[in-house]
Protein backbone atom coordinates (compact mmCIF):
# COMPACT_ATOMS: atom_id res chain seq x y z
CA UNK A 1 0.00 0.00 0.00
CA UNK A 2 1.31 3.60 -0.95
CA UNK A 3 1.86 5.94 2.08
CA UNK A 4 -0.24 8.42 0.87
CA UNK A 5 -3.59 5.70 0.83
CA UNK A 6 -2.71 4.27 4.41
CA UNK A 7 -2.59 8.30 5.85
CA UNK A 8 -5.79 8.98 4.11
CA UNK A 9 -7.57 5.97 5.17
CA UNK A 10 -5.92 6.54 8.81
CA UNK A 11 -7.32 9.58 8.52
CA UNK A 12 -10.79 8.94 7.14
CA UNK A 13 -11.07 6.26 9.98
CA UNK A 14 -10.62 8.38 12.91
CA UNK A 15 -12.66 11.07 11.30
CA UNK A 16 -15.37 8.52 11.10
CA UNK A 17 -15.03 7.20 14.49
CA UNK A 18 -15.29 11.21 15.50
CA UNK A 19 -18.11 11.82 13.35
CA UNK A 20 -19.81 8.44 15.27
CA UNK A 21 -19.04 9.81 18.77
CA UNK A 22 -20.91 12.89 17.55
CA UNK A 23 -23.97 11.37 16.50
CA UNK A 24 -24.59 8.54 18.55
CA UNK A 25 -28.45 7.63 18.32
CA UNK A 26 -28.83 4.58 20.83
CA UNK A 27 -26.51 6.00 23.71
CA UNK A 28 -29.04 9.17 22.91
CA UNK A 29 -32.06 7.70 24.08
CA UNK A 30 -30.79 6.10 27.49
CA UNK A 31 -29.28 9.16 28.50
CA UNK A 32 -32.27 11.35 27.65
CA UNK A 33 -33.99 9.15 30.43
CA UNK A 34 -31.65 9.05 32.55
CA UNK A 35 -31.60 12.94 32.60
CA UNK A 36 -35.54 12.39 32.82
CA UNK A 37 -35.29 10.20 35.71
CA UNK A 38 -33.24 12.67 37.60
CA UNK A 39 -34.91 15.24 36.85
CA UNK A 40 -38.10 13.94 37.90
CA UNK A 41 -36.02 12.86 41.35
CA UNK A 42 -35.22 17.10 41.43
CA UNK A 43 -38.81 17.71 41.17
CA UNK A 44 -39.99 14.82 44.15
CA UNK A 45 -37.52 15.36 46.79
CA UNK A 46 -37.15 19.63 45.79
CA UNK A 47 -33.25 19.30 45.33
CA UNK A 48 -31.58 22.05 44.54
CA UNK A 49 -28.04 21.09 44.21
CA UNK A 50 -25.29 18.38 42.75
CA UNK A 51 -23.72 16.15 45.42
CA UNK A 52 -20.10 17.30 44.09
CA UNK A 53 -18.40 18.11 47.55
CA UNK A 54 -19.72 17.03 50.59
CA UNK A 55 -17.16 18.11 53.28
CA UNK A 56 -19.61 21.58 54.14
CA UNK A 57 -22.79 23.03 53.90
CA UNK A 58 -21.89 25.83 51.55
CA UNK A 59 -19.91 23.23 49.18
CA UNK A 60 -22.39 20.63 49.53
CA UNK A 61 -25.28 23.51 48.65
CA UNK A 62 -23.64 26.57 47.53
CA UNK A 63 -27.28 27.61 45.93
CA UNK A 64 -28.84 27.75 49.47
CA UNK A 65 -25.47 29.48 51.18
CA UNK A 66 -25.11 33.09 51.55
CA UNK A 67 -21.74 34.94 51.02
CA UNK A 68 -20.73 35.03 53.93
CA UNK A 69 -21.65 30.72 55.29
CA UNK A 70 -17.40 29.98 54.12
CA UNK A 71 -16.09 32.40 56.76
CA UNK A 72 -18.92 31.97 59.63
CA UNK A 73 -17.03 29.53 62.08
CA UNK A 74 -16.03 33.02 64.43
CA UNK A 75 -15.04 36.70 63.78
CA UNK A 76 -12.14 36.83 61.38
CA UNK A 77 -12.42 32.77 60.65
CA UNK A 78 -11.08 32.13 57.36
CA UNK A 79 -12.37 29.63 54.93
CA UNK A 80 -11.13 26.28 55.75
CA UNK A 81 -12.61 23.70 53.31
CA UNK A 82 -9.98 23.64 49.78
CA UNK A 83 -12.75 22.61 47.72
CA UNK A 84 -14.33 26.26 48.78
CA UNK A 85 -11.43 27.29 45.76
CA UNK A 86 -13.03 25.31 43.38
CA UNK A 87 -16.81 26.58 43.75
CA UNK A 88 -17.20 30.61 43.52
CA UNK A 89 -19.69 32.27 45.54
CA UNK A 90 -23.14 32.76 43.79
CA UNK A 91 -22.83 35.08 41.17
CA UNK A 92 -26.02 37.10 42.95
CA UNK A 93 -24.75 36.81 45.79
CA UNK A 94 -21.85 39.25 44.98
CA UNK A 95 -23.98 41.66 44.03
CA UNK A 96 -27.03 43.44 46.22
CA UNK A 97 -30.14 41.96 45.36
CA UNK A 98 -30.76 43.71 42.04
CA UNK A 99 -33.86 42.78 40.58
CA UNK A 100 -35.27 43.40 44.46
CA UNK A 101 -33.32 46.05 45.53
CA UNK A 102 -36.22 49.09 44.70
CA UNK A 103 -39.05 46.92 45.69
CA UNK A 104 -38.37 46.37 49.12
CA UNK A 105 -38.58 48.59 51.85
CA UNK A 106 -36.41 47.09 54.20
CA UNK A 107 -32.82 45.93 53.35
CA UNK A 108 -32.37 42.09 52.52
CA UNK B 1 -7.70 9.48 -11.47
CA UNK B 2 -6.94 13.05 -12.03
CA UNK B 3 -4.08 14.55 -12.27
CA UNK B 4 -4.61 16.54 -10.02
CA UNK B 5 -5.17 14.39 -7.39
CA UNK B 6 -2.18 11.79 -8.26
CA UNK B 7 -0.49 15.11 -7.80
CA UNK B 8 -1.61 15.36 -3.94
CA UNK B 9 -1.33 11.93 -3.51
CA UNK B 10 1.97 12.14 -4.68
CA UNK B 11 3.01 14.73 -2.25
CA UNK B 12 1.88 13.07 0.32
CA UNK B 13 3.58 10.06 -0.10
CA UNK B 14 6.90 12.59 -0.22
CA UNK B 15 5.70 14.15 2.80
CA UNK B 16 5.70 11.27 4.70
CA UNK B 17 9.21 10.03 3.68
CA UNK B 18 10.39 13.29 4.87
CA UNK B 19 8.79 13.15 7.88
CA UNK B 20 10.09 8.95 8.65
CA UNK B 21 13.50 10.64 8.50
CA UNK B 22 13.06 12.65 11.43
CA UNK B 23 11.03 10.29 12.61
CA UNK B 24 11.79 10.56 16.59
CA UNK B 25 11.12 14.04 16.29
CA UNK B 26 8.12 14.19 14.58
CA UNK B 27 6.03 11.58 16.82
CA UNK B 28 7.26 13.38 20.02
CA UNK B 29 5.56 16.48 18.39
CA UNK B 30 2.47 14.54 17.05
CA UNK B 31 2.50 13.12 21.17
CA UNK B 32 2.78 16.26 22.82
CA UNK B 33 0.42 17.89 20.20
CA UNK B 34 -2.80 15.40 20.92
CA UNK B 35 -1.90 15.38 24.27
CA UNK B 36 -2.74 19.07 24.30
CA UNK B 37 -5.75 18.70 22.37
CA UNK B 38 -6.61 15.62 24.86
CA UNK B 39 -5.92 17.74 28.07
CA UNK B 40 -8.11 21.05 26.39
CA UNK B 41 -11.52 18.91 24.94
CA UNK B 42 -11.50 17.15 28.17
CA UNK B 43 -11.69 20.16 29.92
CA UNK B 44 -13.95 21.64 27.33
CA UNK B 45 -16.68 18.37 26.92
CA UNK B 46 -16.38 17.87 30.57
CA UNK B 47 -17.62 21.24 32.08
CA UNK B 48 -20.22 21.01 28.79
CA UNK B 49 -21.85 17.79 29.65
CA UNK B 50 -22.09 19.20 33.74
CA UNK B 51 -22.97 22.44 32.82
CA UNK B 52 -26.17 20.91 30.40
CA UNK B 53 -26.61 18.00 32.61
CA UNK B 54 -27.50 20.70 35.87
CA UNK B 55 -29.05 22.99 34.02
CA UNK B 56 -31.46 20.12 32.63
CA UNK B 57 -32.30 18.27 35.72
CA UNK B 58 -32.00 21.13 38.21
CA UNK B 59 -34.70 22.86 35.93
CA UNK B 60 -37.70 21.57 38.03
CA UNK B 61 -35.83 22.17 41.60
CA UNK B 62 -38.48 24.64 43.67
CA UNK B 63 -39.36 27.88 42.21
CA UNK B 64 -38.53 30.10 45.34
CA UNK B 65 -36.99 28.40 48.51
CA UNK B 66 -37.42 30.86 51.73
CA UNK B 67 -34.65 30.73 54.13
CA UNK B 68 -34.97 32.43 57.64
CA UNK B 69 -32.19 34.57 58.95
CA UNK B 70 -31.23 35.64 62.10
CA UNK B 71 -27.91 37.41 62.57
CA UNK B 72 -26.82 36.81 59.14
CA UNK B 73 -27.00 32.79 59.54
CA UNK B 74 -29.57 30.50 58.56
CA UNK B 75 -32.18 29.81 61.40
CA UNK B 76 -35.75 27.51 61.74
CA UNK B 77 -38.85 28.39 60.47
CA UNK B 78 -41.14 28.99 63.33
CA UNK B 79 -44.67 27.51 63.21
CA UNK B 80 -46.39 30.44 62.55
CA UNK B 81 -44.42 31.58 59.59
CA UNK B 82 -45.76 29.61 57.10
CA UNK B 83 -48.98 31.65 58.09
CA UNK B 84 -47.37 35.12 57.91
CA UNK B 85 -46.57 34.23 54.47
CA UNK B 86 -50.37 34.52 54.09
CA UNK B 87 -52.21 33.76 50.72
CA UNK B 88 -49.84 35.05 48.09
CA UNK B 89 -51.64 35.64 44.32
CA UNK B 90 -49.83 33.18 42.01
CA UNK B 91 -48.40 30.78 44.58
CA UNK B 92 -49.51 27.12 44.14
CA UNK B 93 -48.45 25.15 47.31
CA UNK B 94 -46.25 26.44 50.12
CA UNK B 95 -44.33 23.34 51.71
CA UNK B 96 -42.57 23.05 55.11
CA UNK B 97 -39.53 21.01 54.55
CA UNK B 98 -36.85 19.29 56.81
CA UNK B 99 -33.66 18.70 55.73
CA UNK B 100 -29.94 19.05 57.78
CA UNK B 101 -26.72 17.69 57.95
CA UNK B 102 -25.14 14.34 59.97
CA UNK B 103 -21.50 13.86 60.23
CA UNK B 104 -20.55 9.93 60.05
CA UNK B 105 -17.76 9.49 62.17
CA UNK B 106 -17.55 5.98 60.28
CA UNK B 107 -16.60 7.46 56.81
CA UNK B 108 -15.44 10.88 58.28
CA UNK B 109 -18.24 12.14 55.49
CA UNK B 110 -20.75 14.37 55.89
CA UNK B 111 -24.65 12.99 55.09
CA UNK B 112 -27.33 15.42 53.88
CA UNK B 113 -31.13 13.64 56.11
CA UNK B 114 -34.56 14.65 54.33
CA UNK B 115 -37.34 14.06 56.03
CA UNK B 116 -40.10 12.98 53.16
CA UNK B 117 -43.88 12.23 53.89
CA UNK B 118 -45.10 8.94 55.60
CA UNK B 119 -46.35 7.20 52.14
CA UNK B 120 -42.45 7.45 51.00
CA UNK B 121 -40.48 6.41 53.91
CA UNK B 122 -41.75 4.49 56.97
CA UNK B 123 -40.79 5.01 60.40
CA UNK B 124 -37.37 3.43 61.05
CA UNK B 125 -36.88 3.02 57.29
CA UNK B 126 -34.11 5.12 55.56
CA UNK B 127 -33.37 5.08 51.70
CA UNK B 128 -30.05 6.10 51.07
CA UNK B 129 -27.41 7.48 48.06
CA UNK B 130 -26.07 5.05 45.76
CA UNK B 131 -22.44 6.44 46.90
CA UNK B 132 -23.20 6.40 50.46
CA UNK B 133 -24.73 2.63 50.06
CA UNK B 134 -21.67 1.80 48.45
CA UNK B 135 -19.12 3.16 50.71
CA UNK B 136 -21.06 2.02 54.14
CA UNK B 137 -21.29 -1.82 52.27
CA UNK B 138 -25.56 -1.30 52.43
CA UNK B 139 -27.97 -2.82 50.44
CA UNK B 140 -31.64 -3.50 51.09
CA UNK B 141 -33.23 -4.85 54.21
CA UNK B 142 -29.81 -4.03 55.60
CA UNK B 143 -29.73 -2.27 59.10
CA UNK B 144 -27.38 0.74 60.01
CA UNK B 145 -27.06 2.81 63.01
CA UNK B 146 -26.29 6.44 63.87
CA UNK B 147 -25.46 7.87 66.95
CA UNK B 148 -27.51 11.54 66.74
CA UNK B 149 -26.40 14.75 68.05
CA UNK B 150 -28.15 13.68 71.41
CA UNK B 151 -25.84 10.97 72.13
CA UNK B 152 -28.72 8.44 71.17
CA UNK B 153 -27.90 5.65 68.83
CA UNK B 154 -31.20 5.00 66.00
CA UNK B 155 -31.27 2.37 64.04
CA UNK B 156 -33.16 2.59 61.01
CA UNK B 157 -33.68 -0.26 58.00
CA UNK B 158 -32.77 0.64 54.36
CA UNK B 159 -35.67 0.28 52.32
CA UNK B 160 -34.03 1.15 49.10
CA UNK B 161 -30.96 2.28 47.95
CA UNK B 162 -31.66 5.25 45.01
CA UNK B 163 -30.46 4.66 41.31
CA UNK B 164 -27.03 4.54 40.67
CA UNK B 165 -27.88 6.84 37.58
CA UNK B 166 -28.44 9.35 39.93
CA UNK B 167 -25.82 9.90 42.24
CA UNK B 168 -24.24 13.26 40.61
CA UNK B 169 -27.57 14.42 43.13
CA UNK B 170 -28.29 11.89 45.41
CA UNK B 171 -24.30 10.68 46.59
CA UNK B 172 -24.89 11.76 50.52
CA UNK B 173 -28.79 11.62 50.52
CA UNK B 174 -30.42 10.28 53.48
CA UNK B 175 -34.33 9.91 52.97
CA UNK B 176 -36.29 9.48 56.43
CA UNK B 177 -39.69 9.91 57.37
CA UNK B 178 -41.05 13.52 59.18
CA UNK B 179 -40.79 11.57 62.33
CA UNK B 180 -37.62 9.90 62.71
CA UNK B 181 -36.14 13.24 61.09
CA UNK B 182 -38.13 15.15 64.32
CA UNK B 183 -36.47 12.34 66.91
CA UNK B 184 -33.00 12.11 65.33
CA UNK B 185 -32.54 15.71 65.11
CA UNK B 186 -34.57 16.72 68.28
CA UNK B 187 -35.79 19.29 65.90
CA UNK B 188 -38.54 21.25 67.85
CA UNK B 189 -42.00 20.74 66.94
CA UNK B 190 -43.66 22.38 64.14
CA UNK B 191 -40.58 24.06 62.78
CA UNK B 192 -39.15 23.62 59.91
CA UNK B 193 -35.45 24.18 57.71
CA UNK B 194 -36.76 26.19 54.96
CA UNK B 195 -40.00 26.83 53.00
CA UNK B 196 -40.14 25.98 49.60
CA UNK B 197 -42.65 27.63 47.17
CA UNK B 198 -44.23 26.25 43.74
CA UNK B 199 -45.12 29.20 41.35
CA UNK B 200 -47.31 28.86 38.13
CA UNK B 201 -46.02 31.49 36.09
CA UNK B 202 -43.06 31.45 35.75
CA UNK B 203 -43.32 35.38 35.29
CA UNK B 204 -44.62 36.21 38.67
CA UNK B 205 -41.51 34.95 40.78
CA UNK B 206 -39.91 37.85 40.93
CA UNK B 207 -42.62 39.58 42.49
CA UNK B 208 -43.45 36.84 44.97
CA UNK B 209 -40.13 37.40 46.10
CA UNK B 210 -40.53 41.00 46.45
CA UNK B 211 -43.55 40.48 47.94
CA UNK B 212 -42.08 38.24 50.72
CA UNK B 213 -39.08 40.30 51.53
CA UNK B 214 -40.88 42.90 52.35
CA UNK B 215 -43.43 41.19 54.66
CA UNK B 216 -41.09 38.79 56.06
CA UNK B 217 -37.72 41.39 56.33
CA UNK B 218 -35.91 38.43 57.98
CA UNK B 219 -37.20 36.00 55.35
CA UNK B 220 -34.27 35.49 52.08
CA UNK B 221 -35.79 34.12 49.23
CA UNK B 222 -33.59 31.97 46.39
CA UNK B 223 -34.85 31.67 43.32
CA UNK B 224 -34.45 28.38 40.78
CA UNK B 225 -33.16 30.88 38.29
CA UNK B 226 -30.93 31.88 41.03
CA UNK B 227 -29.59 28.02 41.51
CA UNK B 228 -29.10 27.54 37.47
CA UNK B 229 -26.72 30.79 37.70
CA UNK B 230 -25.17 29.48 40.72
CA UNK B 231 -23.75 26.50 38.57
CA UNK B 232 -23.51 28.00 35.71
CA UNK B 233 -21.11 30.16 37.35
CA UNK B 234 -19.26 27.51 39.55
CA UNK B 235 -18.48 25.44 36.24
CA UNK B 236 -17.32 29.18 34.58
CA UNK B 237 -15.39 29.29 37.58
CA UNK B 238 -13.76 25.20 37.32
CA UNK B 239 -13.18 25.18 33.50
CA UNK B 240 -11.17 28.64 34.18
CA UNK B 241 -8.87 27.64 37.28
CA UNK B 242 -8.28 24.44 35.11
CA UNK B 243 -7.20 26.44 32.11
CA UNK B 244 -4.99 28.70 34.68
CA UNK B 245 -3.06 25.58 36.14
CA UNK B 246 -2.82 24.60 32.36
CA UNK B 247 -1.61 27.41 31.35
CA UNK B 248 1.85 26.95 31.61
CA UNK B 249 1.48 23.83 29.16
CA UNK B 250 -0.55 25.03 26.63
CA UNK B 251 2.23 28.12 26.43
CA UNK B 252 5.16 25.66 26.38
CA UNK B 253 3.06 23.92 23.95
CA UNK B 254 2.75 26.59 21.54
CA UNK B 255 6.74 27.90 21.96
CA UNK B 256 7.61 23.74 20.94
CA UNK B 257 5.28 23.96 17.85
CA UNK B 258 6.30 27.15 16.55
CA UNK B 259 9.77 26.61 17.00
CA UNK B 260 8.93 23.62 15.34
CA UNK B 261 6.98 25.22 12.63
CA UNK B 262 8.42 28.52 12.21
CA UNK B 263 12.26 27.22 12.00
CA UNK B 264 13.88 25.65 9.35
CA UNK B 265 16.54 22.81 9.99
CA UNK B 266 19.60 23.32 8.43
CA UNK B 267 18.51 19.94 6.84
CA UNK B 268 15.06 20.66 5.96
CA UNK B 269 16.45 23.86 4.22
CA UNK B 270 19.23 21.63 2.40
CA UNK B 271 15.85 19.47 1.19
CA UNK B 272 13.97 22.14 -0.01
CA UNK B 273 17.37 23.97 -1.71
CA UNK B 274 17.86 19.92 -3.44
CA UNK B 275 14.02 20.16 -4.97
CA UNK B 276 14.08 23.00 -6.21
CA UNK B 277 17.57 22.35 -8.07
CA UNK B 278 16.11 19.56 -9.42
CA UNK B 279 12.68 21.00 -10.73
CA UNK B 280 10.28 21.37 -7.78
CA UNK B 281 8.44 24.46 -8.10
CA UNK B 282 7.52 26.47 -4.98
CA UNK B 283 4.21 25.92 -5.42
CA UNK B 284 4.68 22.05 -4.97
CA UNK B 285 7.20 23.01 -1.84
CA UNK B 286 4.41 24.80 -0.47
CA UNK B 287 1.75 22.57 -0.91
CA UNK B 288 4.27 19.45 0.58
CA UNK B 289 4.85 21.44 3.68
CA UNK B 290 1.05 22.37 3.73
CA UNK B 291 0.62 18.63 3.93
CA UNK B 292 2.87 18.32 6.69
CA UNK B 293 1.10 20.63 9.13
CA UNK B 294 -2.05 19.08 7.95
CA UNK B 295 -1.32 16.25 8.22
CA UNK B 296 0.19 16.64 11.28
CA UNK B 297 -2.15 18.46 13.17
CA UNK B 298 -5.36 16.91 11.87
CA UNK B 299 -3.91 12.99 13.17
CA UNK B 300 -3.08 14.92 16.56
CA UNK B 301 -6.56 16.42 17.06
CA UNK B 302 -9.14 13.39 15.87
CA UNK B 303 -6.58 11.61 18.34
CA UNK B 304 -6.95 13.72 21.02
CA UNK B 305 -11.03 14.82 20.80
CA UNK B 306 -11.56 10.90 20.71
CA UNK B 307 -9.45 10.02 23.76
CA UNK B 308 -11.00 12.97 25.50
CA UNK B 309 -14.20 11.92 24.53
CA UNK B 310 -13.55 8.35 25.72
CA UNK B 311 -11.86 9.87 28.95
CA UNK B 312 -15.12 11.98 30.02
CA UNK B 313 -17.39 10.23 28.77
CA UNK B 314 -16.63 6.47 29.28
CA UNK B 315 -14.08 6.57 32.09
CA UNK B 316 -15.57 9.53 34.37
CA UNK B 317 -13.08 11.91 33.67
CA UNK B 318 -10.45 10.19 35.67
CA UNK B 319 -7.70 12.84 34.55
CA UNK B 320 -9.43 15.53 36.53
CA UNK B 321 -11.24 13.40 39.42
CA UNK B 322 -8.28 14.16 41.83
CA UNK B 323 -8.73 18.10 41.16
CA UNK B 324 -12.81 17.79 41.34
CA UNK B 325 -12.81 15.50 44.50
CA UNK B 326 -11.22 17.67 46.68
CA UNK B 327 -11.99 16.33 51.01
CA UNK B 328 -14.93 14.98 49.77
CA UNK B 329 -15.39 11.63 51.12
CA UNK B 330 -18.44 10.39 49.04
CA UNK B 331 -17.60 11.49 45.76
CA UNK B 332 -20.17 9.91 43.24
CA UNK B 333 -19.23 7.74 40.71
CA UNK B 334 -20.98 9.34 37.70
CA UNK B 335 -21.34 9.26 33.76
CA UNK B 336 -21.95 12.44 32.36
CA UNK B 337 -24.13 11.97 29.30
CA UNK B 338 -22.64 13.14 25.80
CA UNK B 339 -23.80 16.09 24.84
CA UNK B 340 -21.25 18.03 22.75
CA UNK B 341 -21.31 21.77 21.88
CA UNK B 342 -20.43 22.32 18.31
CA UNK B 343 -19.08 25.66 18.36
CA UNK B 344 -16.99 25.04 21.38
CA UNK B 345 -15.12 21.91 19.39
CA UNK B 346 -15.65 24.07 15.94
CA UNK B 347 -13.52 26.93 18.11
CA UNK B 348 -10.93 24.25 19.63
CA UNK B 349 -10.08 22.81 15.87
CA UNK B 350 -9.56 26.25 14.67
CA UNK B 351 -7.09 27.18 17.15
CA UNK B 352 -5.37 23.72 17.50
CA UNK B 353 -5.16 23.04 13.49
CA UNK B 354 -4.93 25.90 11.68
CA UNK B 355 -2.09 27.74 13.27
CA UNK B 356 -0.03 24.96 13.30
CA UNK B 357 -0.40 24.58 9.67
CA UNK B 358 -0.23 28.56 9.18
CA UNK B 359 2.95 28.53 10.62
CA UNK B 360 4.82 26.18 8.74
CA UNK B 361 4.26 28.11 5.04
CA UNK B 362 5.92 31.01 5.97
CA UNK B 363 9.60 30.07 6.56
CA UNK B 364 8.85 27.29 3.46
CA UNK B 365 7.96 30.26 1.53
CA UNK B 366 10.72 32.19 2.30
CA UNK B 367 13.01 29.46 1.60
CA UNK B 368 11.39 28.12 -1.46
CA UNK B 369 12.13 31.55 -3.00
CA UNK B 370 15.88 32.14 -2.50
CA UNK B 371 18.16 30.30 -4.72
CA UNK B 372 18.46 26.79 -4.39
CA UNK B 373 22.27 27.14 -4.32
CA UNK B 374 21.99 29.83 -1.61
CA UNK B 375 19.84 27.64 0.36
CA UNK B 376 21.59 24.49 0.14
CA UNK B 377 25.27 26.66 1.07
CA UNK B 378 23.33 28.26 4.09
Amino acid sequence: MRPSTFAISGLAILSLAAAALLANPGQAREAEQKLADNRALVEKYGLTDLALFTEARYTRHPSQADLHSAFQDHPGALEHFPSGSLLAPRPSALKPHEPLAGKTTTPD
Amino acid sequence: MSPWLEKQLHLIDFTLASLGRRKTKNIGLLVAYTLIVFVLASLTLFTHALRSEATFVLASSPEVILQRMVAGRHDLIPPDYIEKIGRLRGVQKKEGRLWGYYYDPVLNANYTFMARPADEVKDGYIMVGNTLARERGLAAHNTISFRSYSGKLFTFEVSAVLSPDSELLSADLVLLSENDFRKFFEYPAGHFTDIALSVANPQEVRNIAAKLSSSLPDSRPILREEVLRTYQSVFDWREGIVLTVLAGAILAFAILAWEKASGLSAEEKREIGILKAIGWETGDVIRMKSWEGLLISLTAFLLGFIAAYVHVFHLGAAVFEPVLKGWSVLYPSFTLVPTIDGLQIATLFFFTVFPYTAAVLVPIWRAAITDPDAVMRA
